[in-house]
């Protein structure tokens, strides 16, 4: 299987974006491609490529964290801090080291948040980019620490922050300490938020539990991609908590956006540029008055 | 009723759980006198989950917010079992910025098996109500205890537990996750809870020992006036040393408390 291939395999029902089964149209034999969820079409990779994996009727295909970085940044200005740092099994889970080592081989990463300093469009900024594809972006004590020490580096350096977040929420294997680096990394937002600095939050799909709960609700302008599942519980657990059926468009951005809780919808057409522009808008020295 | 010859992990959640146990109102009627409830979050509702207000803690006035799960099968509906909505993490965060206003000490009594899972209170914006508080709790300019009393419940707990001080009772448990929920996502099968319970390390005991909590608060006279009267007077004394400290000092602290927590080994470099 292709590397490309391999990052798009949905792992299950969730990453698919919908529980029903897909039917595709016939592929073009020619060339490589995969099944759009929404509309269905196949799509060919080289079209997925040229515009940042998605689909021409809208639909914003998952992105591991090296691409988004790639996307964002600008050409060779990301440099990234901590990298390699892997988690301990600290309460010696059962299962969680295998896990652990079986993830780093088949993800390339070690852990499941990137972290760096980058210019977008010519501004100079922090970065942190969680990783889907490591145990879904679930927040254990290196990924609190990563994040943390990411705003610490930006109040020393006098710099925003830029966060993408993908969650499934706290990493269970290590237990309490795993939800202890909710309270760490909003302590460190606060610190960073004092210090009159920028932080700004593009939520993706999906963000849900213990990250919703904690930093990517705490930006000062908080964006989210079309479509993406954003939410404290997920919808499985609230369907059996509640016997209802959830409404359609349930704890997607729009619906979000709707009820008041991200600023704004940017696709990853605009989103750069968006960015880029919100970070000059908040750059120290031009203020009026 | 608790005995200390628990030895299992999932014994630990059977008593945090079990009905009556003391539940945040016995606290307050027991330790607090004069108690004026305050109602409201001022944006939306009254989320009877949350319990808030202010009262005297030996003639000193404290602002008390507890996590009610009820004490009957009444009041269990009434405060929907301790499982708060946005509204209630919003309430709380009012009372404290109010206690804040007016140099008050916050105790935080926490019994939860989580914030609630519903749509409205996804509509309403449970993650951005829970953050909200943790962040203005980390920075609050006064003193404050947490108490977990029964069952804490992962974020919805914490939303009341970042203090300076977080106490546990001995049977209580902490956790990111309920055992029989991180069975059924790990080995499909929520008749594991028990080996959950074990893997998760949710017990005051574990808690301490990873730093997670300062103290635990024994059961033997769980309920008693003795329990409540040597409640009291550790609150009082917690306070008292709280109170002497600078409010920024008192910030930094806290921060530096939970900054600590679970830090991996990153490899020498800072
Ligand atoms: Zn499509």
């Amino acid at each position: 299987m292709p590397f490309i291939e391999f990052l798009f395999k949905p792992k299950n029902e969730l990453e698919k974006g919908g529980r029903q089964s897909v039917q595709v149209a016939s592929a073009d034999e020619n060339e490589p491609s995969k099944p759009c969820p929404n509309c269905r079409k196949m799509v060919p990779l080289s079209q997925l490529w040229a515009n940042h994996n998605t689909c021409e009727c809208g639909y914003h295909f998952r992105m591991n964290a090296r691409q988004r970085i790639n996307f964002i940044c600008d050409a060779d200005t990301f440099s990234e801090w901590d990298a390699g740092v892997t988690s301990r099994d600290i309460l010696d889970f059962p299962g969680y080291m295998t896990k652990l080592e079986n993830t780093r081989n088949a993800c390339g990463e070690s852990e499941a948040v990137v972290c760096g300093r980058a210019k977008i469009d010519g501004e100079d900024c922090c970065i942190f980019v969680m990783e889907p594809y490591f145990m879904m972006g679930s927040m254990g004590t290196v990924v609190g620490e990563k994040i943390t020490r990411t705003f610490e580096r930006a109040i020393e350096l006098g710099l925003p922050v830029v966060g993408y977040t993908v969650s499934g929420g706290a990493r269970m294997q290590e237990g309490i300490l795993s939800l202890m680096q909710m309270a760490k990394t909003s302590g460190a937002v606060k610190r960073h938020s004092e210090a009159g600095l920028f932080y700004l939050t593009v939520i993706t799909d999906p963000t849900t539990g213990g990250v919703t709960a904690s930093f990517a609700m705490d930006g000062d302008v908080i964006l989210a991609e079309p479509g993406a599942l954003i939410g404290f519980a997920g919808p499985r657990v609230i369907e059996q908590t509640t016997r209802r059926k959830l409404p359609a468009g349930f704890q997607k951005a729009e619906f979000v956006l709707e009820h008041g809780f991200v600023d704004a919808i940017v696709p990853r057409s605009t989103q750069k540029a968006t960015i880029a522009q919100l970070l000059k808008m908040h750059a120290g020295g031009e203020r009026v008055g | 009723m608790a005995k200390n010859t628990v030895s299992k992990a999932y014994d630990r959640v059977r008593l945090a759980r079990q009905n009556g146990r003391p539940t945040g109102v016995d606290y307050i009627e027991n330790i607090i006198t004069g108690f004026i409830e305050l109602h409201g979050d001022r944006n939306y509702a009254d989320d009877e989950a949350i319990v808030g207000g202010i009262g005297y803690l030996d003639g000193r006035p404290v602002t008390v917010i507890a996590i009610e799960k009820g004490r009957n099968s009444k009041e269990r509906v009434a405060h929907n079992f301790g499982a708060p909505h946005p509204e209630g993490y919003r309430k709380a965060l009012r009372l404290m910025k109010q206690a804040e206003k007016f140099g008050r000490p916050v105790i935080c009594l926490v019994d939860t098996s989580g914030a609630y899972c519903g749509i409205g209170a996804e509509e309403r914006g449970q993650g951005q109500a829970i953050a909200q508080c943790i962040m203005e709790m980390m920075a609050l300019k006064t003193p404050s205890v947490s108490i977990l009393i029964g069952e804490g419940g992962s974020g919805g707990a914490l939303a009341l537990a970042v203090a300076d001080r977080v106490w546990m009772l001995e049977n209580a448990v902490y956790s990111a996750i309920s055992p029989e929920g991180c069975a059924s996502i790990l080995w499909k099968d929520a008749s594991k809870a028990d080996e959950a319970a074990e893997s998760l390390k949710l017990t005051a005991t574990d808690a301490l020992a990873l730093g997670v909590i300062e103290e635990i608060i024994p059961e033997q006279e769980l309920g008693k006036e003795s329990f409540y009267e040597k409640l009291r007077v550790k609150l009082s004394r917690e306070f008292r040393e709280l109170g002497a400290m600078d409010a920024n000092e008192l910030v930094r602290q806290r921060f530096e408390r939970f900054r600590n927590l679970g830090v991996p080994d990153m490899g020498g470099k800072k």
